[in-house]
């Protein structure tokens, strides 16, 4: 029993010492953002938080939490985020309307792929228009067994831009027996999409992360229908009580000014090659 | 197959250049998850030994649910533990949401029932006889039962043993309550889901390893010290 109690004294010791090492983070003013997996998955909001915090206001203690945008706007809504970064127009203006943002702060974007098998068994290639890929996708689908889709039916934003370009002709698109739900993140569906050698929809940091480890090949890589802005949502203190409107602007003003546009539009170059990101630099943004 | 040989090596390569963040990010699953045993240890034993020794009408519908509770799912805590400390919750106002004081919480939340259970049967495993043995050489009631928790501690450890390893090893409390804030909340496991999604399998992997590996000291560590 000695021992044991030894024992139990070293776990007390070490607890607190973790305890105290934890307080000892409280002194700084916390700020949170939630984020869409994108931008977390492909690290940029990492690098804009490392400069946030070491250049212009070391006292403020940005913490990312990732989500799809559905799940941001939830959280937003609860109190438990101080400024959204997501990317869904439609349900970004309902979320002001609402009166729990304040506004809508656009600050970079890139374009949705549509990503699908190397031998191309519903002969997309060479559409110019996603509405005009989905329409061959189903026509082919009705008589080719071997073509199917994925979708990451998780309401993210990826998700509900899907859906939209899907409900421009066809409605009942779920009830397709090659239409494929899997209610998980871009990386997942991605490795779904590449098993079963599907056409799938994926936000192309993510693509770009994974395109070694698929062999999927993107057909259509731009276009007004495919086009993925992300903006920055501060919460409204007079709504949800509590939230840090103060440190949100700060942010955004960061995010939008020279020096945060210049990581933007920079960020990837190195990795991929190209930038992941399209930066505004003060031009309003393109029309969808 | 390569991937999971580049993992076991990048395991290697990470443990053995003292990563700095993989440090950063073992220690604090280490003392979440000791510190959500602790706590649940604290709760559990004595409740489990209280079960145990007491008469009472529902005893065995009690016992029913708590190992029913064996098996709920780590995103159900997480979602409870989310409504009740989330900023509009009823605890909201304790600030525990996203903190790794939530995450101890709701670990503790998830293996209680798994402790309260096992020290049940590890206490029925010795038999009462020991504590009738223990009166009738004069011991008081409370002699009686130390001797009796005593006998059983090799289950009752077995029982904390494996409420670390459910603690350490979940994932579902760690994003949702946690929230795998960099520096702060993210441990092993919400850092391999995080690296899966950004394309680093072998790194997911090597980080799977870490987990286990640590596991292993500290099982061992446990099984030394347990052996006076």
């Amino acid at each position: 029993m000695k021992k044991l109690a030894i024992a139990l004294i070293i776990i007390t010791i070490i607890l607190a010492a973790s305890g105290i090492y934890y307080l000892s983070n409280l002194e700084k003013e916390v700020f949170r953002i939630s984020t869409t997996t994108s931008l977390e998955d492909t690290g940029l909001l990492e690098e804009l938080e490392a400069q946030f915090e070491k250049k212009k206001y070391p006292n403020i203690d940005v913490q990312i939490v990732s989500g799809g945008t559905g799940v941001a706007l939830e959280r937003g809504k609860r109190g438990d985020a101080d400024l959204l970064i997501v990317h869904d127009k439609k349900r970004e203006e309902a979320f002001i309307d609402e009166g729990y943002g304040t506004k809508r702060y656009p600050f970079a974007y890139n374009y949705f792929y549509i990503i699908g098998p190397k031998d191309d068994p519903a002969n997309i290639n060479g559409s110019t228009t996603a509405t005009e890929v989905f329409h061959r996708i189903f026509t082919a689908a009705q008589t080719k067994p071997k073509v199917k889709f994925v979708s990451r039916g998780d309401n993210s934003g990826t998700n509900s831009r899907e859906i939209k370009i899907w409900n421009k002709t066809y409605n009942d698109i779920k009830k397709s027996p090659w239409y494929i739900e899997t209610g998980s993140g871009m990386a997942d569906t991605l490795r779904v999409a590449n098993e079963k050698q599907a056409y799938t929809i994926a936000d192309s940091g993510t693509y770009l992360a994974y395109q070694n480890r698929i062999n999927l090949v993107p057909y259509l890589t731009n276009g007004s229908d495919l086009l993925n802005v992300y903006s920055a949502i501060p919460i409204n203190p007079e709504k949800v009580n509590g939230a840090n409107y103060d440190a949100a602007m700060k942010f955004v003003d960061f995010l939008l000014s020279k020096e945060g546009q210049d990581i933007i539009a920079k960020y990837g170059k190195d990795k991929y090659g190209n930038s992941l990101f399209t930066a505004f630099f003060g031009k309003s943004e393109p029309e969808a | 197959m390569n991937e999971i040989l580049q993992g076991i090596l990048k395991a290697l390569e990470l443990i053995i250049t003292l990563n700095p963040e993989v440090i950063d990010i073992t220690s604090r699953t280490v003392m979440i998850s000791l510190s959500s045993t602790l706590l649940a240890s604290l709760i559990a034993v004595p409740v489990g030994a209280l079960i145990h020794f007491k008469q009472f009408k529902g005893k065995r519908a009690i016992i029913d649910i708590i190992q029913t509770l064996y098996s709920i799912p780590t995103v159900l805590v997480g979602l409870l533990v989310f409504l009740l400390i989330s900023k509009s919750g009823p605890l909201g106002s304790l600030n525990l949401l996203f903190t790794p004081w939530g995450m101890i919480l709701a670990q503790a939340i998830l293996i209680s029932p798994l402790i309260t259970g096992f020290t049940i049967t590890a206490l029925k495993g010795v038999g009462d006889e020991i504590v009738d043995l223990a009166r009738s050489l004069g011991a008081t009631e409370y002699q009686a039962l130390s001797t009796l928790v005593s006998e059983a501690k090799y289950g009752i450890m077995g029982a904390i043993i494996l409420g670390f390893g459910r603690a350490i090893s979940e994932v579902g409390i760690a994003i949702m309550i946690g929230g795998n804030i960099r520096g702060y909340t993210r441990v092993i496991t919400s850092a391999m889901s995080l690296e899966t999604s950004k394309g680093n399998l072998e790194l997911s992997i090597a980080l799977g390893i870490i987990l286990l590996a640590v596991s292993l000291i500290i099982n061992t560590l446990l099984n030394y010290f347990q052996e006076k």
